[in-house]
């Protein structure tokens, strides 16, 4: 543990915030204290609910009416001036502090920005609220700011307004905005978290610079430990609303201590972990099934979203072709907007394909009636990306497995089947007395496996898995894909697993597609494409994966600036 | 993994405490406590009175004498007349009282008309979508233009043919409510519809194989019907105005087939400028505290249904004792990566809705 040093910008000593909710008073943060030295990147990770945002929050002052805030969180000016006590602090003399002292980076770039006002205007609001500047001014420091953020020509851009950039070049302007007051510490509230691993890159090389060229201290919310890794100084690590451990980043990579820490570390898949598991997979198999009818067939599958009042058509799928055989997990890696999902959708019907062939378990599904494709239906599960959403609220966890078996006749109800779907709770690991649970009585981890109970339930021969574990925390995401490895290799089903998470796929898939706009880019096993990947677009994907390993990460930072430089 | 995190939060809210306006009840804090205490206080007076009309009246509402001869007309309040006579003669205490049973029956009937068919068009309209759907949305914002009083006028005419018998005078006005009310009940569940459709639960009963009806009536419907108790009040008040409206413009229910407020308003009238106060204070006033009692339960049952309107108690100091349990209701782990937002997501509003 690391004591408050005099040349800290934050320093917060035993603060406890407490929410009050319909269930009571929760205590969402616990006698934590922590310093932030000036320059430096100070990373809180944790699960969610862990406390770390209500933390981060607290320093600018930001937590709702409902939070109940004890302790100090003392702020130092960028010069070391003046020092306040946030938790005092309230109206007007907030508002001076926050972004002088402090200035927050919020996770989701597309809502932080107001959509009818120019990026530049929003950037010189800062300046407005802290001092006098004319607008010719103001226009000025916007476009400085701009410009060493990196967005190209930004005498011209600054008018622009925020749906005129993408989502990496938003989070820049968010950035930009935070740092145009030269404040003492950023806040970044998982700054890349909602961006694609690529864009992501970029964004961690622009925190960096933050703090190297405008020397901002950073507090780095984040989940990823591969962020982590790549950006952090010292780390502390939340759980349960309290610190557990905290220390520079290399040791805390090397040698953790608190047992909490360590099964974190562990629960973070890798790269290359997969090889061994496909090995093992494949030799399981009975011999000649690479020969066997594939179940699924794309012959330059091409899906179009009509576009609306004049505007283009939009080419989601464009001549995609891949094959999934009987007993086969294919990994679809791409970023948001690559057409994954859409093709996990045509799948299994849910999206209309316009034009090539996609073949599923013998149905043809350009043109297919949805009663022609009914009973296909049946040898077909899915699982939904969000938990929380793919149930129906009102339902027990028992009646939502047991939908599946009552539409198709096996039962005549949900309390006839309650014997098969204790079975099916079972073999996902939940107790069976969870089937008289509601969905919001589960967590997200639980819920995800009753959503594999339910998906199972019919014996699928394929099964499609549209981002299962991306809304997880990494700890119950390992579990899941654990639990995921074993039910595949029990019932050998086929499946489509899609992520945009390459070191989950290496996991579980035996071959992975790398699909880039809409284009399947790569295709091979998981030693192919990632041991040797031969497009530029998968060799920069891979080469903007943080991996959890400070000094690896280093390295392999290297290369990504190389392999930048090149483009 | 840490087991203490994915152990739930024991559901303390089984049994009795999870009926409708009870759970709300203990949900609501301060001023929405007592706003939603004062509509139900209200609303239950109401509905006692209406049901106890022949015990809590001391005269039948058409009773002109009794034994000792005529009431007489105007007659100030006194022991045998509470709250005095009206210019007909009537009792004006019975007349009030047997006044609430019309006024129940018209929102009994105004609500059983609109609200099947609303639902039922706003249900299929929303999950087709379509031609169907656009259609019904231009009939509906026509009626929006449409003068429910006029309307009414009209039907009373129509049914009535000029007499007024009490069913006459009580379908009249719920027909032109029913008329009026059809599109809200549409609007809003329609509305539900549509954004409950693009949620994954729905999708997932899609990709299962369920076929459309057993999606709309298991999956949908149930999920859909959270805002109604707003618009069901909203209705039940705009009832019994028209009602009133009805028959303070003469077109109501004659005196002798059944007590009604707003014909006895109208008669108090001319009363009111000679200083005959009874006559009029005592109906107004139970139409005002109707009116009032039940969009005050409306509107706190929309308040308290959304998260974001619901005042809660303070946080307290000093709890250490729910050290040990999650720190987001429902288990941590169901926030999404937000922290702080999981805090005030969807389980919240999900938990209503049970």
């Amino acid at each position: 543990m690391r004591s408050r040093a005099v040349n800290d910008v934050v320093g917060i000593e035993n603060l406890s915030v407490s929410f009050a909710t319909d269930i009571g008073t929760v205590d969402a943060v616990r006698d934590v204290s922590l310093g932030v030295a000036a320059g430096e990147v100070l990373a809180i990770v944790g699960e969610s609910g862990s406390g770390k945002t209500v933390t981060a929050r607290s320093i600018l002052g930001l937590l709702p009416e409902t939070a109940l805030t004890r302790g100090a969180i003392l702020l130092t000016s960028k010069d070391g001036a003046t020092t306040s006590d946030v938790v005092t602090l309230s109206g007007a003399r907030l508002g001076e502090v926050r972004g002088r002292d402090a200035a927050m980076v919020f996770q989701e770039p597309s809502t932080a920005l107001n959509p009818v006002y120019p990026v530049g205007w929003q950037i010189a609001e800062g300046l407005r609220a802290h001092g006098k500047y004319s607008r010719k001014e103001a226009r000025q420091k916007a476009i400085d700011v701009l410009r060493r953020v990196g967005i190209p020509d930004p005498e011209h851009r600054v008018d622009h307004y925020p749906h005129q950039f993408s989502g990496g070049q938003k989070q820049r302007i968010v950035i930009a905005q935070a740092l145009v007051l030269d404040p003492g510490v950023i806040i970044a509230d998982e700054p890349t978290t909602a961006l694609d691993v690529t864009v992501q890159a970029e964004i961690l090389d622009l925190l960096r610079r933050c703090r190297d060229e405008f020397g901002a201290a950073i507090v780095l919310i984040t989940h990823n430990m591969g962020v982590v890794a790549d950006l952090a100084d010292r780390v502390a690590v939340m759980y349960q609303g309290r610190i557990v451990e905290q220390a520079d980043v290399r040791s805390l990579f090397a040698a953790p201590q608190d047992p909490y820490t360590q099964q974190l570390l562990a629960a973070v898949p890798r790269l290359g972990q997969g090889v061994a598991r496909t090995r093992e997979r494949a030799a399981a198999r009975p011999s000649g099934w690479q020969e066997a009818a594939p179940i699924v067939a794309a012959r330059d599958l091409r899906i179009v979203y009509p576009g609306r009042l004049r505007q283009p058509d939009f080419v989601a799928v464009d001549g995609v072709g891949f094959e999934i055989r009987p007993g086969e997990v294919l990994g679809l890696v791409g970023e948001s907007g690559s057409g994954k999902t859409t093709i996990g959708r045509a799948i299994a019907g849910l999206t209309k394909v316009t034009g090539g062939s996609l073949q599923v378990l013998g149905a043809e599904m350009n043109g297919v009636k949805e009663k022609a494709f009914r009973p296909v239906r049946e040898r077909i599960g899915f699982v939904f990306q969000d938990p929380a959403s793919s149930f129906n609220p009102l339902l027990t966890i028992a009646e939502a497995v047991a939908e599946p078996l009552v539409v198709h006749k096996r039962f005549p109800n949900a309390a006839a089947a309650r014997a098969r779907v204790d079975e099916l709770l079972e073999q996902v690991q939940l107790p069976k007395a969870f089937g008289d649970r509601f969905p919001h009585e589960l967590s997200g981890g639980q819920r995800q496996r009753a959503s594999l109970a339910r998906s199972l339930a019919l014996e699928p021969e394929l099964l499609i898995a549209d981002e299962p574990t991306s809304a997880l925390d990494v700890s119950v995401q390992a579990r899941v894909l654990e639990l995921f490895d074993e039910l595949q290799r029990e019932h050998g089903f086929a499946a489509l697993f899609i992520s945009h998470d390459l070191a989950v796929v290496d996991l579980l898939a035996d071959r992975i597609a790398v699909l880039y706009k809409g284009r399947l880019v790569e295709e091979g096993t998981g030693a192919e494409v990632l041991g040797a990947p031969q497009h530029p677009y998968t060799q920069r994907l891979l080469a903007s994966l943080p991996v959890p390993e400070p000094d690896e990460q280093a390295l392999r930072r290297g290369a990504w600036e190389r392999l930048r430089a090149a483009d | 993994m840490s087991t203490a995190v994915l152990t739930p939060a024991p559901d303390t809210h089984r049994g009795w405490r999870r009926l409708p306006l009870i759970r709300q009840l203990q949900q609501s804090v301060g001023l929405q406590r007592g706003m939603l205490v004062a509509g139900l206080v209200l609303s239950g007076l109401f509905l006692l009175t209406a049901v106890l009309a022949p015990v809590l009246a001391p005269y039948e509402y058409n009773q002109l004498r009794d034994p000792a001869g005529p009431f007489g007309a105007q007659q100030e309040p006194s022991s045998a007349h509470w709250l005095g006579t009206t210019v007909g003669g009537y009792d004006v205490l019975s007349r009030v009282v047997w006044g609430s049973r019309t006024a129940l029956y018209v929102i009994v009937v105004a609500i059983v008309l609109s609200i099947f068919v609303g639902v039922l068009l706003g249900l299929v309209s929303g999950y087709f979508g379509g031609w169907l759907d656009r259609v019904l949305i231009v009939v509906c914002d026509a009626i929006y233009a449409f003068p429910t009083l006029l309307l009414a006028i009209v039907v009373a005419i129509a049914i009535n043919g000029g007499q007024s018998s009490m069913w006459g005078g009580i379908l009249a006005a719920a027909i032109a409510i029913t008329v009026v009310y059809i599109p809200q009940y549409f609007r809003v569940v329609r509305a539900e519809t549509v954004r409950i459709k693009a949620e994954a639960f729905v999708e997932s009963a899609k990709v299962i194989g369920a076929g459309h009806w057993r999606i709309m009536t298991r999956h949908v419907l149930r999920n859909a019907t959270r805002t109604l108790p707003l618009i069901l009040t909203l209705n039940a008040s705009e009832a019994i105005l028209t009602l009133a409206g009805l028959g303070f413009l003469g077109f109501g229910i004659e005196p002798s087939s059944a007590a009604e407020w707003g014909y006895d308003l109208n008669r108090a009238l001319a009363d009111v400028s000679s200083g005959i106060w009874w006559t009029s204070v005592f109906p107004g006033l139970a139409i005002v505290l109707v009116v009032l009692g039940l969009t005050l339960v409306g509107e706190s049952l929309n308040d308290l249904a959304d998260p974001r309107l619901r005042t809660r108690r303070r946080a307290v100091a000093s709890r250490a004792d729910v050290a040990e349990s999650p720190v987001v209701p429902g288990g941590s782990l169901a926030a999404g990566p937000g922290g702080l937002a999981g805090l005030e997501g969807p389980d919240e509003g999900r938990r209503f809705d049970q």
